[in-house]
């Protein structure tokens, strides 16, 4: 039922976890995979899990409560179909009431739970309690069986949605595998019990070849430092890596060349003088001399670009160049980057 | 529509840190805003102006911490060197072992006995290595430790600690609310009930409680959750204490914060967040410090002149060098109108709250001139 399975470098993949360094853009990124996804009626499910209301920001939509909303289209396929775009911003609270309802039918003694403060401990001060909650729903969100589902659905009134894939804007590169390796903390933790096979079957989706973990990176020394760490943890703890997503690159206004003589101070001012008079600008050296230094921290920026898009390239694995937009990033510019990891087969 | 430039307050970094008076430096902020290496160039400037400085990483970048001479976790202060002592200061760095931290508290607290029975408990194996939340309680820890050692031995007399890159960063500022709750709450009394008196007092709450306990956790969790509280039990009050010491110690004059962004929207509101949560809890603010700044263009020729000088270029010749040149202004001067944006804007809401900004060098920092240059220009005039 997918429009073009083969074209794209996930073909299997349901759940794409995106992670990345504080400052990457991994949440940007997230998003516009999201909308790349959502293309030819493919339904696709947005999930944050870091309380910061990213989303509805992003999407200038009112906070998201514990419940799954459409917030827009999908970017549209080469016929002009999109899809639908949900969104669900998971906090551990209701994660927790919501998992003692659905698999306890716990009634009174939920209730009780919250009493006695177990909610509150559970969700905040228990070992990865917190975090397995979250994964815990990402989940149900991934599994939930595909064709529309009868079952009543207690306490709530809509109809079950389901989802070709679900998008996880995931925590920073630095405590992935801690946030996704979690349930099998707990699994050791508890040998026996529900809440041990619970963990061991949310272990067994991420591990499968049905989750993809991508890492999002700007190319600076730290950040692609930090994902050639992350992509060797997560092969460490057996989570299957996606692709690298290369974020605000720089404007490619230069070719090789250009930027060469500019770094080396060969341009010739006076022909860009006559350049800039003939485009009818008010020039004078100095103008020449600022536009050529400016050039020129740009091509030193761009050469520690290319030196750390070796490395990336040197992970071996898919990679997609997103540019910097110095509109920043509103609605627009979220399709813009969408079509952009679509052409490059992301998605 | 533009807003009008404001003044804000100037964050005078220098006198912070002549002041002799400031013992207490707590870097904060969201992640990837370079609040390791703020934290890491104040410490040097500091030292460099004649104070004796320790400065507490939580996850330098690998080769920062080569630089400084921190690549193992050993959590005790090691001297950096290098650093200019000509003023009589010095520079001493450390990284946070968070597990370490945590387990040295339990043995200084538990007879050797209990601590080995607490130490080897399953349920605390896992809520000392690597569940969230821990590494900023032991943060904090670690900087009680530091000070109360200081004012023994005069190892040092400023302190500047990192914090993790998160927004529950702030999260040790509930700790002591948080125990008390948890220790004077009944979910306590129901992990010791078995260990305290026979079944039968249970109250008909407590048994719904443990049943549905058992029916989620499974019988051996729960027991290994008794364990370790019934083991933990009497050191909860000297954790409850010792909270409540170091939430003492942030609020007291000697203490600055100094929250750190980039000019960014997400950034600047997750400073907005740090900078309201510190005031509503009294804390002493220093200011914010902005990091990366993108460096103002060179020229004042417009970024919508430059752009359509370029398309009148490129239409008679696609591969024009002048052309690529009026691009590339174009583009840094609409980047740093949209930084201004949201500076102002952050200004807008907190007008009172110091800034000192830092440009954005052109390589990554990984030495102590790096450090040097990003300390010398926070503490630049404008």
């Amino acid at each position: 039922m997918t429009a073009h399975p083969d074209r794209t470098d996930w073909p299997g993949v349901r759940l794409h976890v995106v992670t990345g360094k504080g400052g990457t853009g991994k949440s940007t990124v997230a998003a516009a995979l999201a909308l790349a996804l959502a293309s030819s009626g493919r339904n696709v499910l947005l999930c944050e899990v870091e309380g910061r209301q990213g989303i509805a920001r992003m999407f200038d939509v009112d906070p998201l409560p514990y419940d799954e909303r459409r917030i827009t289209k999908g970017a549209p396929d080469e016929e002009g179909r999109a899809g639908q775009v949900y969104a669900l911003h998971i906090d551990p609270e209701s994660a927790l009431l919501e998992y003692l309802a659905m698999y306890y039918k716990l009634g009174r003694a939920g209730k009780a739970l919250d009493r006695f403060g177990v909610i509150d401990f559970a969700t905040t001060i228990a070992p990865g309690v917190r975090d397995v909650l979250l994964t815990g729903k990402v989940y149900e969100a991934v599994q939930r069986p595909r064709r529309s589902d009868k079952r009543a659905d207690k306490g709530r009134h809509r109809d079950v949605i389901t989802y070709d894939a679900v998008v996880l804007d995931a925590p920073p590169t630095g405590r992935i595998c801690q946030f996704l390796g979690v349930n099998s903390e707990l699994a050791g933790l508890a040998k026996v019990g529900p809440i041990k096979s619970q963990a061991d079957k949310v272990m067994e989706l991420l591990r499968s070849p049905r989750t993809a973990v991508h890492l999002v990176t700007i190319l600076e020394e730290m950040p692609v430092q930090e994902t050639a760490d992350g992509i060797a943890e997560l092969h460490r703890a057996g989570l299957p890596v996606g692709g690298v997503v290369v974020n605000l690159v720089r404007p490619r206004a230069l070719g090789a060349s250009a930027l060469d003589q500019v770094r080396d101070d060969e341009v010739d001012p006076t022909a860009i003088t006559s350049e800039l008079s003939r485009a009818k600008v008010d020039v004078d050296a100095e103008l020449v001399r600022s536009l050529l230094d400016e050039a020129r921290d740009h091509a030193v920026r761009r050469q520690l670009e290319d030196e750390q898009r070796t490395l990336v390239e040197a992970e071996d694995l898919p990679t997609y160049e997103l540019p910097r937009l110095a509109g920043g990033i509103d609605h627009g510019a979220l399709i813009e980057l969408a079509q952009l990891l679509r052409t490059q087969g992301m998605a | 529509m533009k807003l009008t430039p404001m003044k804000t307050p100037r964050l005078d970094i220098d006198a912070l840190l002549d002041d002799r008076t400031t013992e207490i430096i707590v870097c904060c902020g969201s992640g990837g805003v370079g609040k390791t290496t703020t934290s890491a160039a104040l410490a040097l400037r500091a030292a460099e102006r004649g104070r004796k400085v320790v400065v507490l990483t939580i996850d330098p970048a690998r080769r920062l911490a080569q630089s400084m001479g921190i690549e193992r976790l050993d959590n005790t202060p090691r001297p950096v060197s290098d650093v200019d002592s000509s003023a009589g200061g010095s520079l001493d760095a450390m990284m946070l072992d968070m597990k370490r931290t945590f387990d040295e508290v339990v043995e200084s607290q538990a007879s050797a006995e209990k601590a080995r029975q607490i130490l080897e408990n399953p349920f605390y194996i896992a809520l000392s290595s690597s569940f969230a939340g821990t590494q900023e309680y032991m943060a904090m820890e670690k900087l009680g430790q530091l000070h109360r050692q200081a004012l023994e031995d005069g190892s040092h007399d400023l302190i500047v600690v990192d914090t993790p890159p998160s927004r529950s960063a702030l999260d040790f500022l509930d700790a002591p609310e948080r125990l008390s709750s948890f220790l004077d709450g009944r979910f306590i009394r129901l992990l010791l009930a078995p260990a305290r008196g026979p079944a039968k007092l249970m109250t008909a709450g407590l048994s719904v409680v443990t049943h549905a306990l058992t029916k989620v956790l499974g019988a051996q969790v729960l027991r290994d959750m008794q364990t370790f509280v019934a083991a933990f039990d009497t050191l909860f009050g000297g954790f409850r204490q010792r909270a409540e010491q170091t939430f003492a110690l942030l609020q007291a004059d000697g203490t600055a914060f100094v929250v750190v962004a980039a000019p960014e929207p997400d950034a600047l509101r997750e400073a907005a967040y740090f900078v309201d949560r510190l005031t509503d809890d009294e804390m002493p603010l220093a200011g914010l410090v902005v990091n990366r700044v993108s460096p103002s263009a060179l020229t004042d020729l417009s970024a919508e002149e430059a752009i359509a000088a370029a398309d009148r270029l490129r239409d008679s010749d696609s591969s024009s060098l002048a052309a690529g040149l009026l691009q590339l202004h174009a583009d840094r001067v609409r980047i740093i109108e949209r930084e201004r944006h949201w500076r102002e804007r952050f200004a807008a809401s907190h007008p009172q709250v110091p800034t000192a900004v830092a440009a954005a060098m052109a390589a990554d920092i990984h030495d102590l001139d790096g450090l040097r240059a990003i300390g010398a220009s926070l503490a630049e005039r404008p």
